[in-house]
């Protein structure tokens, strides 16, 4: 029997999920968050399999340093910040590709460098601001309509390619010598994987935050990994997983007040957690 | 006509030669195999014949009906492919990827080759394992099944049993051994191993920066730097200038 006190307080949180979708921002962030995050998950399959997670985090620290001279300067932050991180990625490819130069190290480097000039460039003119805040851990705000429709058509561009090239991006990820000599051009394949990134990146990391918007690329295709055995698995799987957390960190945080990107990273965390012990149990 | 020639090869990474004066063919039906030390540039070899650089000088020619894309390539194992979570049937299957052109789904034709090839080598109750759970062995067989999907001529090899233990080594080269004389499948295979390059090649390329020796096994048995080679006791104790003297 559920008690009746309990039995309140389900109806207010229906109640309270009901609410939600009245308002319009939540609607918009919820959408485009939905649509980033599909993104970033399908992205991450490369991105992590080849071993460029970091690229990802280097990209949202170019991003927020991008963001922050825009906001200095009064430009307009995405036509700024998305150029900018696009040739980002560029360099961050070249250096991971380059086993002559350490690649974690010169990430590192280029990330707390973007990040130092951001810092710097907010305290010169305005300071530390609500704005700089939510550009570092994110803001359920940021989305406007604008937003909420580059963020589809992104989602579709990136959709389209990867059915498309499916069977290539596969080829490439697993084995990127043996793809060139069949004749595939796997410089290319890179070169738009980490391009998608770097847009997918400069339009979540608004609602998500810098700091955090790694972990939409990362988490889901980590967690699938654990208990996937086949790539079109994982691809599927984290797909899933991506729109299932979001939904639930957005919800969480209109429901408790949290700060949205840190609870999406953290439904994220719990069910990596539970694909991991689910994989371990599994394999026993 | 053969397969592959290489006339007066150089080459080079960022203007520093590391091959010089390379001077050979490969015929349909042999049996190659590429010997040297470690750093004698067979990689680079190979790199050039699959067309991943450029040559500094000279020419590489594909005859007898070859094209440069038709290589069935078994590259050495990668990091990144340690943990992929792909099965048996997916890795094989992309081997068909040079037939395909911009098509974006594979055939019902190359569904069929995977099948065949994995029949061939053993491996299609494994079709739908996880590449990642297999043995080292077997990781081996679906590489040389995916380069078998690429090619009905010829196959380039890299080192094929590193990291094998003796006897999946001793299967694994019957394996092509069997592939070569029964499928007629042209074998190039890079290899640090002289004792077993000279068992079952019937050519051999021995380089040192550059071509020390080409030719039949016999004859490279019987030649002076074949011999030293080959004699593994005394090679530790010799200086390695001696070799080349």
């Amino acid at each position: 029997m559920i008690s009746p006190t309990r039995y309140r307080e389900v109806i207010t949180m229906a109640d309270q999920i009901i609410e939600m979708f009245s308002y319009s921002f939540m609607v918009r962030a919820l959408i485009a968050g939905i649509f980033i995050s599909l993104c970033a998950s399908l992205l991450g399959v490369s991105l992590v399999l080849k071993r460029y997670s970091m690229i990802g985090d280097g990209l949202s620290h170019v991003g927020f340093g991008a963001l922050a001279v825009a906001m200095a300067f009064g430009a307009a932050p995405l036509k700024v910040a998305i150029p900018v991180v696009i040739i980002a990625a560029f360099f961050l490819l070249r250096i991971s590709e380059n086993s002559m130069i350490k690649g974690d190290a010169a990430i590192a480097i280029i990330s707390t460098s973007a990040l130092a000039i951001g810092i710097l460039s907010v305290s010169l003119s305005t300071g530390i601001n609500t704005d700089v805040y939510s550009y570092l851990f994110g803001s359920i705000l940021a989305m406007t309509s604008s937003d909420v429709i580059m963020s589809v058509v992104l989602c579709v561009i990136v959709i389209l390619l990867f059915v498309f090239f499916y069977t290539r991006i596969f080829a490439v990820t697993f084995d990127e010598n043996f793809a060139k000599a069949t004749g595939i051009r796997a410089g290319i394949y890179n070169m738009l994987i980490a391009v998608l990134t770097a847009v997918t990146i400069v339009l979540g990391m608004r609602m998500i935050g810098a700091l955090l918007i790694s972990a939409l690329i990362i988490f889901p295709s980590l967690s699938a990994m654990r208990v996937c055995r086949s790539f079109r698995a994982v691809v599927l799987t984290s797909a899933v997983i991506s729109v299932i957390c979001l939904c639930l960190g957005v919800t969480a945080s209109y429901i408790w007040a949290t700060p949205t990107g840190a609870s999406v990273v953290i439904a994220n965390l719990i069910v990596f957690i539970c694909f991991w012990i689910a994989g371990r149990v599994k394999k026993s | 006509m053969s397969l592959i020639r290489c006339k007066d090869l150089k080459l080079a990474y960022e203007k520093t030669a590391v091959l010089e004066g390379i001077d050979f063919s490969v015929e349909t039906g042999d049996y190659l195999c590429v010997v040297g030390e470690n750093g004698s540039g067979k990689s680079t070899l190979m790199k050039a014949i699959l067309g991943l650089i450029t040559p500094a000088g000279g020419t590489i020619e594909f005859g007898d009906g070859l094209e440069r894309n038709e290589i069935g390539y078994l590259p050495q194992q990668t990091i990144v492919q340690k943990d992929f979570p792909a099965t048996v049937q997916e890795v094989v299957i992309s081997g068909c990827l040079n037939k395909r052109g911009l098509h974006p789904f594979y055939s019902s034709d190359d569904k069929g080759a995977a099948k065949k090839n994995m029949e061939l080598l053993k491996i299609y109750d494994l079709s739908k394992e996880c590449y990642r759970d297999l043995s080292g062995g077997q990781q081996q067989r679906v590489l040389l099944a995916r380069a078998l999907c690429a090619t009905s001529k010829m196959l380039l090899l890299d080192e094929p049993v590193t990291g094998l233990d003796p006897l999946v080594t001793k299967e694994m080269y019957a394996l092509i051994k069997e592939l070569n004389e029964e499928e007629g499948i042209t074998v190039m295979m890079i290899s640090h191993d002289v004792g077993s390059a000279t068992e079952y090649a019937n050519r051999i390329l021995h380089l040192h920066n550059r071509q020390m020796f080409f030719g039949n096994t016999e004859d490279y048995v019987k030649s002076n730097i074949g011999r030293k080679f080959l004699g593994d006791d005394i090679t530790d104790k010799i200086p390695r200038g001696d070799y080349y003297g």
